[in-house]
């Protein structure tokens, strides 16, 4: 039976139906850790027995109330996580026990400075690039740091034997998530760029990972069965786009629809909000504090310079999925996804050869039109 | 067989008309209230020139294209100006377009778009810009540009329309030439294209499209800003709709 239509509705559900699941999770006494980015390694939390959830400010609504506080030309994300927590509007953030982030962009490493008043906040020192010996065993210890304070916030004790288990947990989920996102290799992709944001979206806020697993899975044989039958919900020759730049939640609904209805199709996210911290696992032969490190100090973010592993991902992943064109989606006064732009366009244009645009928007609907013609034409253009 | 390129901008419609793969007329009509009304008022004129619906193939394009409801197609502006200055140079080129909303560079390869750039949401850089601070003057485009072209000497700081127009108020209040202010207010547009421009890639072949293409001044200075030549014709102003002209001949 097809119950397609309905695992998507579960997975653009999942963010509301957990708000539930998180009031019930502390009811029974259990922790709840609130986090903002890619780099926070969630084996740790998973491994102290608490449960992460995705804080990230992805609508324009608190934006005003943070503006009291913060200045107006910083990006939205920060903005809107920030307005979230001082509101007491996001469920997550007000159930959440505690907050991790790290020193990132600077934008956000200072907003925690004032989240810190609201909230109990750990803020993780992250090195700024991976190029010195040193920056490895800084990450480390700041995993070390992390795990410390965890134990003694939840009154726990976390064994390597916890962090295995954790590592070899999230690990399934990459894979399950894998399966899913590799589909879209396949040309027409069985599945839309809009089904698949909603899955990998959903997928940051659930919290049963097993049951997850197997949705996914399921998911994954309908759609090949589907496509084997002949089902084509893209057509054959549809422009192949990647996208790559800011997380893009906050912004997810006005350009996806966008891009899909001038008759392209969303082939692959390289982003936050898409696979960039999905696509590589944490080994599971090593070490675990030492894999756990390697792996998230290598995340290819733009907070890091230089950024090369942001070129390598992007460089197997335009070969892989095939893709005809890439849109790099800045969000407003991202300064290091913006500064970078230049790089991404010349790596994508001359090494690549293939079309770049880049866009810089924010969660207002103000540029919906503008973003229109500039899509359209990029488009046209493929 | 008749093909119909319809550029509806923001202050003027342009319309190109091709018997097969041949120019035959263009006019220009100014956009009303309604960009509907003055799709179908084109189309009347198109008839009044005895051609008939049924044997005309149309691409819309322009910020109204949305609005002409007898169009096969609509394409954005920005292919169709690259696709018409392509036809209308025959060369490989940088195209600045200047539009009454927003102004975008456009680069054309072997008669192709390969890469483009807009400017962004603000009006700064735009015909608008112009026709705003002309207002402000009290005199049309082209006089501004007349009277530029003998000024000189000040400058307009604000990038932003709003608050220039308070600075040319108060240059007005202080009792400066009309010329210079002239002068300064096109210097201020030529600069925020020229940096588009230069955001855009190293350009080569500079060709102007859009409305302001028959005002020497404008060319003149833009190519010293660029410090390239700036190519135009008295046709680049219908560009656009040109452009849509030749891609409706790709229509089955
Ligand atoms: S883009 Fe960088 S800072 Fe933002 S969530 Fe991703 S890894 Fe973190
Ligand atoms: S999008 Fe850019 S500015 Fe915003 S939080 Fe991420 S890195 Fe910082």
């Amino acid at each position: 039976m097809n119950n397609l239509p309905k695992a998507f509705d579960d997975f653009s559900e999942a963010r509301r139906n957990s708000f539930i699941k998180v009031k019930d999770y502390k009811d029974e006494g259990e922790h709840i850790v609130g986090i903002f980015c890619t780099f926070t390694p969630i084996e740790v939390i998973y491994a102290a027995g608490a449960h992460p959830i995705s804080l990230c400010g992805m609508s324009d609504e608190t934006i005003p109330d943070a503006e009291r506080d913060l200045p107006k030309n910083l990006c939205p994300l920060i903005k809107s996580s920030y307005g979230f927590a001082l509101t007491d509007k996001c469920p997550f953030t007000y159930f959440s026990d505690i907050i991790v982030g790290e020193t990132t962009c600077d934008g956000k490493k200072k907003m925690y400075e004032y989240l810190n008043q609201i909230k109990p906040m750990h803020v993780m020192q992250l090195p700024q690039a991976t190029d010195r010996e040193h920056a490895l065993s800084v990450w480390k210890n700041e995993i070390i740091i992390l795990k410390e304070r965890l134990e003694e916030e939840f009154n726990v004790k976390i064994t390597d034997d916890d962090l295995k288990k954790a590592i070899k947990k999230c690990n399934e989920e990459r894979i399950a998530l894998k399966e899913l996102y590799s589909l879209s290799k396949i040309c027409p992709p069985p599945i839309t760029g809009m089904e698949l944001h909603t899955v990998l979206h959903g997928a940051s806020f659930t919290f049963d990972k097993d049951e997850q697993n197997k949705k996914i899975m399921d998911m994954v044989e309908q759609l090949k069965e589907e496509h084997a039958n002949g089902v084509r919900k893209v057509e054959e020759d549809a422009p192949r786009i990647l996208i790559t730049g800011c997380p893009m939640g906050g912004v997810a609904d006005k350009l996806i629809p966008i891009i899909e209805s001038n008759g392209a199709v969303v082939v692959c996210y390289e982003n936050c909000s898409g696979i960039k911290e999905k696509s590589r696992l944490v080994d599971e032969t090593k070490d675990p504090v030492e894999a756990i490190a390697e792996k998230y100090l290598n995340v290819g973010c733009s907070v890091m310079a230089p950024n090369d592993n942001r070129i390598e991902l992007m460089s197997e992943l335009i070969d892989e999925y095939k893709v005809d064109g890439v849109i790099d989606v800045i969000l407003q006064a991202c300064h290091t996804y913006n500064v970078e732009t230049r790089r991404i366009k010349e790596f994508v244009t001359e090494e690549k050869d293939i079309p770049y645009m880049s866009i810089e928007t924010d969660y207002s609907q103000a540029d919906e039109g503008q973003l229109k013609t500039r899509v359209a034409a990029f488009i046209e253009m493929l | 067989m008749y093909y119909a390129g319809v550029d509806i901008g923001s202050t003027a419609a342009k319309t190109a008309l091709f018997e097969n793969d041949k120019l035959i007329d263009a006019f220009v009509v100014p956009t009303g209230w309604s960009s509907i009304e003055t799709a179908n008022t084109i189309k009347e004129k198109i008839i009044s020139k005895g051609i008939k619906e049924e044997e005309m193939k149309v691409v819309a394009t322009g910020y109204g294209r949305v609005s002409v409801p007898y169009a096969h197609k609509t394409i954005t502006e920005i292919t169709c100006h690259g696709k018409g200055a392509a036809y209308l140079t025959g060369e490989d080129c940088t195209v600045i377009d200047i539009g009454g909303q927003d102004t975008k560079v456009i680069t054309v390869e072997n008669g192709m778009i390969v890469d483009f750039l807009m400017n962004d949401k603000c009006s700064a850089g735009t015909g608008r810009f112009l026709e705003i601070m002309a207002n402000t003057l009290g005199v049309d485009i082209d006089t501004l540009c007349d009277l530029a072209e003998t000024g000189g000497d000040i400058s307009i700081s604000s990038m932003c329309t709003v608050f220039a127009e308070s600075e040319v108020i108060s240059l007005i209040g202080r009792g400066e030439k009309k010329e210079d202010i002239a002068y300064a207010i096109v210097d201020s547009i030529i600069s925020k294209v020229a940096s588009l421009c230069n955001k855009h890639s190293e350009g080569t072949n500079y060709y102007l499209t859009g409305g302001l293409c028959e005002c020497d001044y404008i060319v003149r200075s833009l190519s010293e800003k660029l410090k390239s030549p700036v190519k135009t014709n008295p046709m680049a102003r219908y560009a656009g709709a040109i452009g849509a002209g030749v891609l409706a001949q790709k229509i089955k």
